[in-house]
């Protein structure tokens, strides 16, 4: 298996996105775009949330370099309430802070993978809301 | 004292159960060295010199006995007997087995203590003056405000990853003895038409590149300040640099863009994130209140304190030195001095933390303090109890009285401990302290503050000492740089340096001759070392440290 594996509350499924994701920045990227590509490092006014954008993809430039998270956060709140997915090396231990900050899911390789096997993951997906101060701090 | 509930106690328990996973996960390969190190950081785990080293977070400074007994148990246990207390009101365990460290946590949640985010690339423990609660200039306690800033930034998921470190210190004086313009957000609490809220400064720290925190916004009230705080945080994580680990604190941050743009940034980071805070907080806020409400204070006269005064010398010396107004007529703040000249300043022995727990247990409402210039503080005792405190702490070898005095030297760990260190700092404080131990001498010098760092990154806030002792090595050989006018107050200054460094043989000869040229030079006895210098200047410090070389070069 060398396919990117797709990980979620319920564990690693295949890739469940078959159209196309184009790169924010894509010259053919328009209003009618479904999904984009864009680097945690960009900036999140640059991000054109239109409303038939389905799907959006934020590549993390490295495990340690927590940028996608907040850019995640900011995402959902320019009110985009769609798809949102972190690709990128990331680490088992980072699946709950992903999921806090706005991201449905965590898309990985399948070396990744297989190096932290699907049981790591659920581990951290597992009651991921439990335990969150900044739930309790924000709830109504 | 802020008492964990259900909530705190299920998280910290989780967290170190996740930990130990960690450790495990290490250990069998499934996470990489580089992967692993940012986690245990998190946890306040380093990898020192000989050994891991364990940081615990005493947040806001703030312990009860029961929480000093263990960390007195767990030196003992787990440790050669000693623990040392830091410049950021952490305890440092320098000697734990990777195989204890989980362990010792489930001891510290036992008694509502933890590790988390003493370490690592993250918001680190929330500091506040040490006085909280107790000094008669407070306008309103701050802990109630660290306590939520605390449970704010632990676990934030989205600043576990940060381009840095980041510190946050409050004070509720308009005396800052937290050295809030020296952290990444500093917050110093003003009350404006009867409300509460903050000024908040951006952008300070020390370090390679000292800098005094700059004012972003001079009130944000107190309903909108984790929202504003966020929005910093927030602002700083997408923009700070990550290319080059010596540019990627927020000081450089605000530097290089200035803070108009900051400001302008935040306010609109703000506007998005404040309607995410629908009340909770405030309401959370207001039980976290009810933890800190004033213990009840003994009205008795304080006659025996006044008999005493007047007959026994030696009590009335330690009384002069190490209390402090309370708020509270009939109350004194009492400050342990953790600086016998020839001890190691901020280390205490296991039987020395059980002797304070003792105290603070009997006289002392059971409050105990830790504060940045490494001292313990005892925030509450009646006047009446003076002579007994000071009696009990004689036995542990815990009465100097020097609080304030040159002997009173904060120094980081360095070349004894630290990786990073590029010289010792221990020695040298320890050299000075004994130059100037007797009580004749260091009175007359009055009022001074020396701070020893033991490489650039000024853990032992050098730049804003008094005197700053700054440990660097050349081609093998230790070397000290002197900075002279730091202040780290309410009136924050970095202190300039005063000409080219000096070998570990010499430093001991500068700072005496810089001592003999103050007391020559000062205007009258009550004229403090730095109020000398703000009138004086540099200048007749450099004539008499390098007087045989009066146009050589200042290369340094």
């Amino acid at each position: 298996m060398t396919a990117n594996v797709i990980v979620t509350d319920d564990g690693f499924l295949k890739e469940t996105w078959h159209s196309q994701i184009i790169s924010n920045f894509d010259v053919n990227r328009s209003k009618e775009t479904l999904a984009i590509d864009v680097m945690s490092d960009c900036n999140p006014n640059d991000i054109l949330i239109a409303p038939n954008l389905r799907m959006i993809r934020v590549n993390f430039v490295d495990f340690s370099d927590g940028r996608g998270f907040t850019l995640a956060r900011i995402i959902r709140l320019l009110g985009f309430s769609g798809r949102l997915r972190a690709k990128g090396e990331l680490i088992s231990d980072q699946y709950s802070m992903a999921r806090r900050s706005g991201f449905d899911e965590v898309e990985i390789t399948a070396a990744l993978a297989k190096r932290q096997p699907e049981e790591h993951w659920l581990y951290r997906a597992d009651g991921w809301q439990d335990n969150d101060y900044q739930n309790r701090l924000r709830a109504p | 004292m802020y008492k964990y509930n259900q909530f705190d106690k299920q998280f910290v328990q989780k967290r170190n159960v996740q930990f130990r996973d960690q450790i495990n996960r290490r250990l069998n390969g499934a996470l990489t060295e580089e992967e692993f190190k940012p986690l245990r950081l998190m946890n306040g785990l380093y990898l020192q010199l000989h050994a891991y080293m364990l940081r615990v977070a005493i947040p806001y400074g703030s312990l009860n006995s029961i929480q000093m007994n263990a960390l007195a148990t767990i030196s003992k246990r787990w440790d050669k007997g000693y623990g040392h207390f830091t410049t950021r009101q952490n305890i440092q365990f320098n000697w734990p087995k990777l195989s204890d460290v989980a362990n010792i946590l489930d001891m510290l949640a036992k008694v509502n203590m933890h590790a988390i985010q003493t370490s690592g690339n993250t918001i680190r423990n929330v500091t506040a003056d040490h006085f909280a609660g107790a000094a008669a200039d407070e306008i309103e306690d701050p802990r109630p405000y660290a306590e939520l800033i605390r449970q704010w930034s632990t676990d934030h998921p989205e600043f576990q990853f940060l381009p840095r470190k980041f510190k946050i210190a409050l004070s509720g004086s308009p005396k800052d003895r937290a050295v809030t313009r020296a952290h990444d957000i500093g917050l110093r609490m003003i009350k404006q038409q009867g409300s509460i809220g903050f000024e908040v400064t951006v952008g300070g720290g020390l370090g390679r590149t000292p800098m005094i925190g700059k004012v972003i916004r001079a009130f944000v009230g107190s309903k909108e300040l984790l929202a504003y705080i966020e929005a910093i945080v927030s602002v700083w994580n997408l923009l700070g640099r990550r290319d080059n680990k010596y540019k990627s604190r927020i000081k450089i941050t605000v530097h290089e863009h200035g803070i108009e743009k900051i400001r302008e940034l935040v306010d609109a980071r703000f506007e998005l994130l404040r309607k995410n805070f629908k009340g909770q907080d405030q309401r959370l806020l207001e039980e976290i209140r009810t933890y800190f409400a004033p213990p009840l204070f003994k009205t008795e006269a304080i006659n025996t304190f006044l008999e005493r005064y007047q007959l026994d010398q030696s009590f009335r010396d330690w009384t002069d030195t190490n209390t402090h107004k309370h708020r509270v007529e009939s109350y004194s703040i009492v400050s342990i001095s953790l600086k016998f000249p020839g001890d190691t300043p901020g280390d205490a022995s296991a039987d020395q933390m059980r002797k304070i727990a003792d105290i603070a247990k009997k006289y002392g409402h059971d409050e105990i303090r830790v504060s940045h210039e490494q001292n313990i503080i005892l925030p509450h005792v009646h006047k009446n109890d003076l002579p007994a405190v000071q009696r009990e702490l004689k036995s542990v070898n815990l009465a100097t009285a020097n609080i304030g005095l040159i002997s009173d030297i904060i120094a980081c760990p360095g070349m004894d401990y630290c990786t990073l260190a590029t010289a010792q700092s221990i020695p040298v404080a320890k050299e000075i302290a004994n130059k100037f131990k007797s009580k004749k001498t260091a009175w007359n010098i009055g009022k001074m503050k020396i701070k020893i760092s033991g490489c650039i990154n000024a853990c032992g806030h050098h730049h804003v000492g008094n005197i700053g002792i700054l440990g660097l090595e050349r081609n093998g050989i230790e070397n000290y740089q002197i900075t002279l006018g730091g202040d780290a107050t309410e009136t924050a200054t970095i202190g300039n340096r005063v000409g080219p460094g000096f070998s570990a043989k010499e430093i001991l000869p500068a700072i005496d001759q810089i001592v003999t040229t103050y007391l020559h030079l000062r205007e009258e006895k009550s004229e403090t070392f730095l109020q000398t210098y703000n009138r004086i200047g540099l200048t007749p410090f450099k004539r008499a440290l390098y007087p045989e070389t009066p146009n050589r070069k200042q290369k340094l």
